[in-house]
């Protein structure tokens, strides 16, 4: 039996005060001082524990939110002088689209490497923008599934990058193909560049060896070649070349498997030039997906020199740059649906990255049409990050980015890195789903609102307004 | 067969049951300042019972805020705040109003839940709390009943006809008819206190309906409830046994969980507790799952095949399966319908539960609403819609989501939430970690779990059906109708606020 993809993992504990959810607000003026005060009855001894914090206090820009929110104290405190709030720094974390429960279960996963399991219902708004208009579909078991039910270590994660030979070739009983450069990739992620409204101290050493450890690819600007530590294994790494910048030495060429360039007219030129001396190399072209990106993503498709596109929309997973801008899923499906059309779709490799922000955003836009996504923020946030947006020169950083332990960096990112594929796996499960290569594109594994709401209450109500 | 145990009466007697805890969570707040000289205008005014001056102390006891009905109060000649003398009083809302409840189930649902759960009435108007809808902006909180200006038939309050047959079959098999036309979801011993199980089974015999074992054993316990128990048949198989099945007169295959479909259950190993572990014949402390899928299922035929073994084993049973709402389930219902079950359950994606992964809580398989009307429409078609019950569960928390179950399609519901919520619950979703639920509830802990005495839960329960019910009948004499029956998928009575015909 080969090998199973599995990824290492271990407790890496926050380095900064915890930031929970909820909090509880002592009015203290009229306290009755009972000798068998509530808070010492607390189930999860939170009160205590906030004594104890406050005693040993290092930071004092964060108090301790850590209360689980049960009320218990709140509701038998024997003068009601306790009361339930939300923690304010908890509603500052992240944005609108980053929201803080994002960022919370991020933390959560990559301090501990599990799938965030919870008990009572889904609590949210019936469905909503982006990934939140669109559900996976399931086996039920009295009906044929796509591939049957598997247990989870028999599905596989992997997925191919580079182009596929459409056919094969026969001469004298031999095969005459030259088969494209392919890379297998353990996982369908890939650990992106750093966001340039994140700039932050370099994290690439840490992303290479947190790419090096959980056997994926991570993305490297290559005028920072010469910082790359491991000069000898440069497979977990895939050079960015930017329009203006100068290609690495051949010598470093040599050992990588994937660049990646940015799209622009002489495109092609580049990829022949690449391709004259390094002919196994991979060559991704990064699109943005503005206005025109989801056409041109098409266009350079239909054009043989390319292998892998990387589609890019804004950290939010918006078209970039537009007035009504549509969100990632829906122009990755038109890009899908379209290579399908031209029966180029499985000869090209599609990268998609902007708004990925929890595992089901993975799942989700796969079975849009990606076949892997490149991640950067939930790495960042990894790091205990609020994405406060003050990682300037001489502004506080919050999560004290300026410096933390490297383990501390790779073993946060890798726990998050496990996190997501196991629950990868687990939504694959249910989906009746053996393999991610077959899952992308399929929408038949997946329900859209728009279509939900026409097919029923369409026809019990009328015109959606 | 057995020898059955004589089975427990519990009357339908509606009663108080405050909250169990010494501050109920009120939606406004009183304070009173230290002009108050207590000349006791507030006790006297309010005919709620808000303020409270025991003779023999010096202050005011604490208020039960939970009765003040908050600004309603203004517009009447009773407003403490306005006739206080020295203007000691001020009002305003709980700040913990935004902290309680979430966009499904807000904090006004829980409160006007307990309140239900409290007096056993429907809230009072004047309590203000906007309970029939919550804030998720879809489903059924985006969905209206459309009531005549006048109710085209007079319909008195008794002679609403609430309840609803469970066997539609002329298979020779009991005709089980329950007065409500909704019963208790599967929730094992493990997931929930012994208590709780056995106040669900109690207010379920009080109002002749069901309440579900779940798939965590039957307790010996439960046996004087026999007849209103529906015991569950899944992968796991923890604690069945040809008794079991026996003992009951519906039994319930689990083909999946609505919160997790495809994933099967889960009990985390904190929670497997030396009773539960017994209960189960399992290994302590050990997490225990109870897997997806049957793997002695891949087709209608091997359904039916499993429906015959239970058929055989216990032949006064009725059969009912639970599945979840994938793309097709209308062809999942029609094959079960196939294979002989009496029972098709549609449990949808925002169900409860008491332990799933965040990804599959909404994301896998689709909410309830749309899967009511499709495979009603789709049996309808198919011309066997009369011969099946069809039932609607995952996130029905109130009468007017029962109702309109019912108008789109649904013969009647499954609830779970809601009765957690009567006896306590604050959906603060810790039920899987660490020993359990912190309110008791969800747990057998031994600390935990005696926080809750049966009489409270079982009336809490009653209550709590008391009121739907009520609500239900006001429900149907609006629209003129003598029987719920007549409602189902009665859809030309609803409108949705996002379209227009």
């Amino acid at each position: 039996m080969p090998e199973k993809y599995h990824i290492k993992t271990k407790p890496i504990p926050p380095r900064r005060p915890r930031i929970g959810k909820y909090g509880i607000v002592d009015w203290r003026e009229d306290c009755a001082r009972c000798h068998n005060c509530v808070k010492k009855a607390c189930i999860y001894d939170r009160h205590r524990m906030e004594t104890e914090y406050i005693r040993n206090l290092n930071d004092v820009d964060v108090l301790f939110f850590d209360c689980m929110g049960c009320l218990y104290c709140v509701q038998n405190c024997t003068k009601n002088l306790l009361s339930l709030s939300i923690n304010p720094t908890y509603k500052k974390l992240g944005n609108e689209y980053w929201t803080p429960d994002i960022i919370l279960t991020t933390w959560n996963q990559a301090e501990t490497a599990k799938i965030p399991v919870s008990g009572a219902g889904y609590k949210g708004k019936f469905s909503g923008h982006g990934f939140d208009s669109m559900w996976t579909d399931m086996s039920e078991i009295v009906r044929p599934t796509r591939d049957g039910i598997h247990g989870r270590e028999y599905i596989s994660t992997a997925v191919d990058v580079g182009r596929k030979a459409s056919f094969l070739s026969f001469s004298e009983r031999k095969l005459t193909n030259v088969n494209p450069p392919l890379i297998d990739m353990p996982m369908p992620i890939i650990l992106d560049m750093q966001a340039e409204e994140y700039s932050l101290p370099d994290l690439n050493p840490i992303l290479q060896e947190t790419a090096k450890r959980t056997g994926i690819i991570t993305i490297v600007d290559s005028s920072l070649y010469s910082t790359v530590q491991d000069q000898e294994d440069l497979s977990h790494i895939a050079f960015h070349i930017g329009s203006d910048s100068k290609m690495p030495p051949k010598e470093i060429m040599a050992k990588t498997n994937l660049v990646q360039i940015p799209d622009s007219s002489k495109v092609l030129d580049k990829i022949k030039e690449i391709k004259k001396s390094f002919p196994d190399i991979i060559v991704s072209v990064k699109i943005p997906l503005d206005s025109k990106g989801s056409k041109r993503a098409i266009e350079l498709a239909s054009n043989p020199e390319i292998e892998v596109l990387h589609v890019a929309a804004d950290l939010n997973g918006n078209e970039i740059g537009t007035k009504n801008p549509r969100f990632v899923k829906d122009i990755v499906r038109e890009i899908h649906t379209a290579l399908v059309d031209n029966g180029t779709r499985d000869e090209i490799t599609l990268i998609t990255s902007g708004g990925i922000a929890l595992a089901e955003h993975l799942a989700k836009i796969i079975i849009c049409g990606t076949d892997l996504v490149a991640i950067n923020l939930p790495l960042l946030i990894a790091l205990e990050c609020h994405l406060c947006k003050s990682c300037k020169p001489g502004q506080h950083c919050p999560a004290k980015l300026e410096s933390f332990d490297f383990e501390y960096g790779v073993g946060r990112m890798t726990n998050l890195v496990a996190a997501w594929h196991d629950q990868l796996i687990e939504v694959m499960g249910a989906m009746g789903m053996r393999e991610a290569r077959r899952l992308r594109g399929d929408v038949g594994r997946g329900m859209f609102f728009e279509q939900l709401e026409e097919e029923t209450f369409g026809k019990l109500f009328g015109t959606r307004k | 067969m057995q020898t059955r145990v004589p089975q427990a009466k519990v009357e339908r007697t509606i009663k108080p049951a405050p909250s169990r805890y010494r501050n109920e969570v009120a939606k406004y707040i009183i304070k009173r300042n230290s002009d108050c000289i207590r000349c006791g205008k507030c006790v006297e005014l309010c005919p709620y019972g808000v303020h409270v001056d025991k003779p023999g102390y010096k202050y005011f006891a604490e208020p039960k805020l939970h009765l003040c009905v908050g600004p309603e109060c203004e517009k009447t000649d009773h407003y403490c705040v306005a006739k206080c003398p020295k203007q000691a009083l001020s009002l305003m809302e709980n700040p913990m109003m935004e902290v309680m409840g979430d966009y499904r189930w807000t904090a006004d649902m829980i409160l006007a839940t307990w309140k239900m759960a409290e007096t056993g009435d429907v809230p009072p108007r004047e309590y203000g709390y906007q309970y029939e809808t919550g804030n998720t902006g879809g489903g059924f909180d985006k969905i209206r009943i459309k009531f005549p200006d006048k109710p085209p038939v007079k319909v008195k309050e008794d002679e609403v006809d609430t309840s609803i047959e469970l066997n539609r079959r002329n298979d020779g098999r009991p005709k089980i008819k329950i007065d409500v036309p909704w019963y208790g979801g599967g929730m094992s011993f493990g997931s929930v206190s012994n208590v709780t199980q056995l106040s669900k089974a109690r207010a379920c015999v009080a109002w002749n309906t069901f309440t579900c074992t779940g798939e965590g054993g039957y307790m010996e316990r439960m046996r004087p409830y026999d007849d209103h128990v529906i015991t569950q048949v899944a992968t796991g198989l923890f604690g069945i046994r040809e008794e079991t099945i026996q003992r009951v007169p519906i039994v319930e295959f689990k083909y999946a969980q609505g919160a997790k479909p495809g994933l099967g259950g889960h009990l985390l190993g904190d929670k497997n507790t030396i009773a539960v572990s017994k209960m189960r014949e399992a290994i302590l402390g050990i997490s225990l799952f109870s897997p997806f899928p049957f793997h002695s299922v891949y087709s209608i035929e091997d359904h039916m095949k499993h429906l015959d073994w239970i058929k055989h084993i216990n032949r006064r049973a009725l059969l009912s399966t639970k599945v979840s709402t994938p793309t097709d389930v209308d062809m999942v219902a029609i094959g079960s319908c196939a294979a002989g079950t009496h029972i098709v359950h549609l449990d949808g994606g925002y169900g409860g539960t008491g332990a799933a992964p965040d990804i599959a809580k909404k994301n896998i398989a689709m909410p309830i609403e749309y899967a009511i009307s499709k495979v009603h429409e789709f049996l309808e078609a198919e011309g066997v819609r009369d011969t099946v019950t069809l039932i609607a569960s995952g996130g029905i928390r109130n009468a007017s989501d029962v109702a309109k179950s019912i108008a789109m399609g649904a013969d009647g519901v499954v609830v779970g939430t809601c009765e957690l919520i009567a006896l306590g619950c604050i959906r603060c979703a810790k039920c899987e970690s660490g020993r359990g639920c912190p309110r008791g509830i969800a747990t057998t802990d031994k600390e935990l779990a005696p926080q809750m005495e049966i009489d409270w839960g079982t009336q809490r329960i009653i209550n709590l059906y008391n009121a739907w019910r009520k609500e239900l009948v006001q429900i149907l004499q609006k629209l003129g109708m003598k029987s719920v029956a007549e409602l189902r998928g009665r859809t030309d009575l609803l409108t949705h606020d996002d379209y227009s015909k």
